[in-house]
């Protein structure tokens, strides 16, 4: 087993009373597709958004690389090379689409600088061209964001966190809200993605994580009751009665 | 959203229909600009009309940076604009120190001002970000109420006229109104210049990123409060030297000028004209002293008028009248 890229060590979260995350430990090795299901309000959306670093977590600390990044400020979590998709499409709706990309970009470049012309940074517009490319958004390049389709503004989240270059990409739900045809589509973007990065993702769609997990972790009542392969978890009773037991599986 | 934004989309696409025609016309937006400011004296009924919207449109301009370009609604923008005003005017009346000088430090003043109400006020959101900055340019009226040994108090500020201009061995007359008025155009060109600037630099993106959309900007690695910051204190800069314009140009600095009144009409004009267009500040404060002009000749009541346009303008053209000029160019 090679080390892990992200380690999280008895992760624990509360809102006032209510306990959301509760000694949650698990380690993520490179160039693996991890799954984290459960029934909702099972602390899904918490332990991405610990991950990711819009909360800190109440207890427990994270190492991403060796390093404890636990509290570290959420702006920092894309430079330390991890970057995320929201499970509620997050763009800037009025910027084409292009420039999307190409801010985020910039974010690597220049934060700061009030004084040089933008657009002669030029391989900024190269980078987010390739990563439009890469999620098949180019021939809309130049479109208005919130013009785009429900699933192209996916996609165009998805190449938002991809121009970062992290290693390990964290997507909330990219699934979320598309029909079939869309579903189709995205799977195949994220398989191609999958073959040489790391990446944590939520879903829903019992099918669709089956057959792209290489690791399953089901979280329940902010614990996390299982944690294996597609098939092991397929077959674990606890998880059928909490989860998939709830609509044979296929929600 | 509409100069800048097209601009880059523009100038990137290469000119193909009206993207083509709206990145020519940014591309020549200070020239341009400073052109239609060259012109204002001209063809405005009265010269004291013009420097008026010379001054209020530089407030205007900096509100809008920080307005329409990083959406942040700050209700406490005369702070800013009348603490330029005051700083330079005690710097002539009490201090003796030359125009120059004392320019430089009502900009300096205002700037300090804004990084300090910027950081007590950045961290609250929406209407409390507003109520934050109304409450403490408030502090600054009272402050200049009270210290009238400093500033006159309600009398306002006197006693420090500037009747002529030496530079580089070249006497200008200020009490010449038209003389004045190209004076105090100088610096506005130079604020937008470094407007413009600023919008098209790589820190432009990142104001209109976050005004686009906070989470995401922060998620894309962007630290979102030191960029509002930052936005807020240049901000700031500007309107302080459009202070520092109006008390030259006035040789008085009413206490009014810190009023919320004020902060309220820099919003209204950029409103008017169209937040988040690089030219629209200054047709917002045109409209709005014209209106306030021609009104109030058969109504004393005129703020009655101006708010029903502006109601209007806000319900049916939420662009302004610069903004949905360049949108229906754009769209035909």
């Amino acid at each position: 087993m090679s080390a892990p890229l992200l380690a999280v060590e008895d992760i624990g979260r509360r809102f006032g009373g209510f306990v959301a995350l509760e000694g949650v430990t698990a380690a993520f090795e490179p160039n693996k597709v991890t799954a984290i299901i459960g029934p909702n309000g099972a602390g899904k959306s918490t332990f991405f958004n610990v991950l990711s670093g819009v909360l800190a977590p109440s207890s427990g600390s994270i190492r991403f690389k060796g390093r404890d990044i636990t509290g570290t400020p959420q702006h920092r979590f894309v430079h330390l090379g991890i970057a995320r998709s929201f499970q509620i499409t997050n763009i800037f709706p009025e910027l084409s689409v292009h420039e999307n990309v190409r801010v985020a970009a910039q974010a690597f470049r220049s934060r700061y600088d009030l004084w040089r012309d933008r657009s002669a940074m030029t391989e900024l517009d190269e980078r987010a061209d390739a990563a439009l490319a890469a999620v098949g958004l180019a021939g809309r390049r130049n479109e208005t964001a919130k013009f785009l389709a429900h699933g192209q503004q996916r996609a165009l989240e998805i190449a938002i966190a991809l121009v970062a270059d992290p290693e390990l990409l964290l997507l909330d739900e990219p699934t979320a809200g598309m029909g079939p045809e869309e579903t189709r589509e995205m799977v195949g973007l994220l398989e191609r993605l999958a073959a040489d990065r790391t990446i944590l993702l939520v879903e829903h769609k019992m099918k669709m994580i089956l057959g792209l997990s290489d690791r399953i972790l089901v979280l329940h009542h902010g614990r996390l009751i299982a944690d294996g392969s597609p098939q092991h978890i397929q077959t674990d009773p606890e998880v059928r009665r909490v989860y998939l037991g709830q609509n044979d599986g296929y929600a | 959203m509409t100069a800048s934004t097209s601009s880059v989309a523009g100038v990137m696409t290469g000119p193909a229909g009206h993207r083509g025609w709206r990145a020519r016309l940014a591309a020549w937006r200070v020239p341009l600009s400073i052109l239609a400011l060259c012109l204002l004296p001209w063809v405005l009924p009265s010269q004291a009309l013009a420097v008026n919207v010379l001054i209020y449109g530089l407030v205007a301009v900096g509100y809008n940076l920080l307005f329409g370009y990083t959406g942040l609604l700050s209700f406490g923008h005369a702070a800013f604009f009348g603490t330029g005003a005051y700083v330079t005017g005690i710097a002539i009346g009490a201090f003796g120190l030359p125009w120059y000088a004392a320019v430089a430090l009502g900009i300096a003043g205002g700037g300090l001002l804004a990084l300090v109400i910027g950081l007590l006020s950045i961290r609250t959101r929406g209407i409390y970000f507003s109520m934050v900055t109304l409450a403490l340019s408030q502090l600054v009226y009272y402050t200049a109420l009270q210290a009238s040994s400093w500033t006159g108090g309600e009398n306002g500020l006197r006693g420090f006229t500037v009747a002529r201009i030496n530079l580089f061995g070249w006497t200008i007359d200020f009490l010449d109104p038209l003389k004045k008025y190209y004076v105090l155009m100088v610096f506005a060109a130079v604020a937008l210049w470094l407007v413009s600037r600023i919008l098209n630099s790589p820190f432009g993106a990142v104001i209109e990123a976050v005004r686009e959309n906070e989470t995401r900007a922060r998620a894309c690695g962007y630290d979102v409060e030191r960029t509002k910051l930052v936005s807020f204190t240049l901000s700031g800069l500007i309107c302080a030297l459009a202070g520092t314009l109006s008390a030259l140009h006035l040789a008085i600095v009413p206490l009014d000028i810190l009023h919320y009144h004020t902060s309220g009409m820099i919003v209204m004009m950029t409103l008017l004209g169209g937040a988040g267009s690089f030219f629209g500040p200054f047709v917002g404060a045109l409209a709005f002293l014209l209106m306030e002009d021609v009104v109030s000749l058969w109504t004393s009541h005129w703020q009655i008028v101006v708010g029903t346009v502006f109601i209007l303008f806000v319900l049916f053209l939420p662009k302004g009248i610069w903004g949905t000029a360049l949108a229906w160019r754009a769209g035909r």
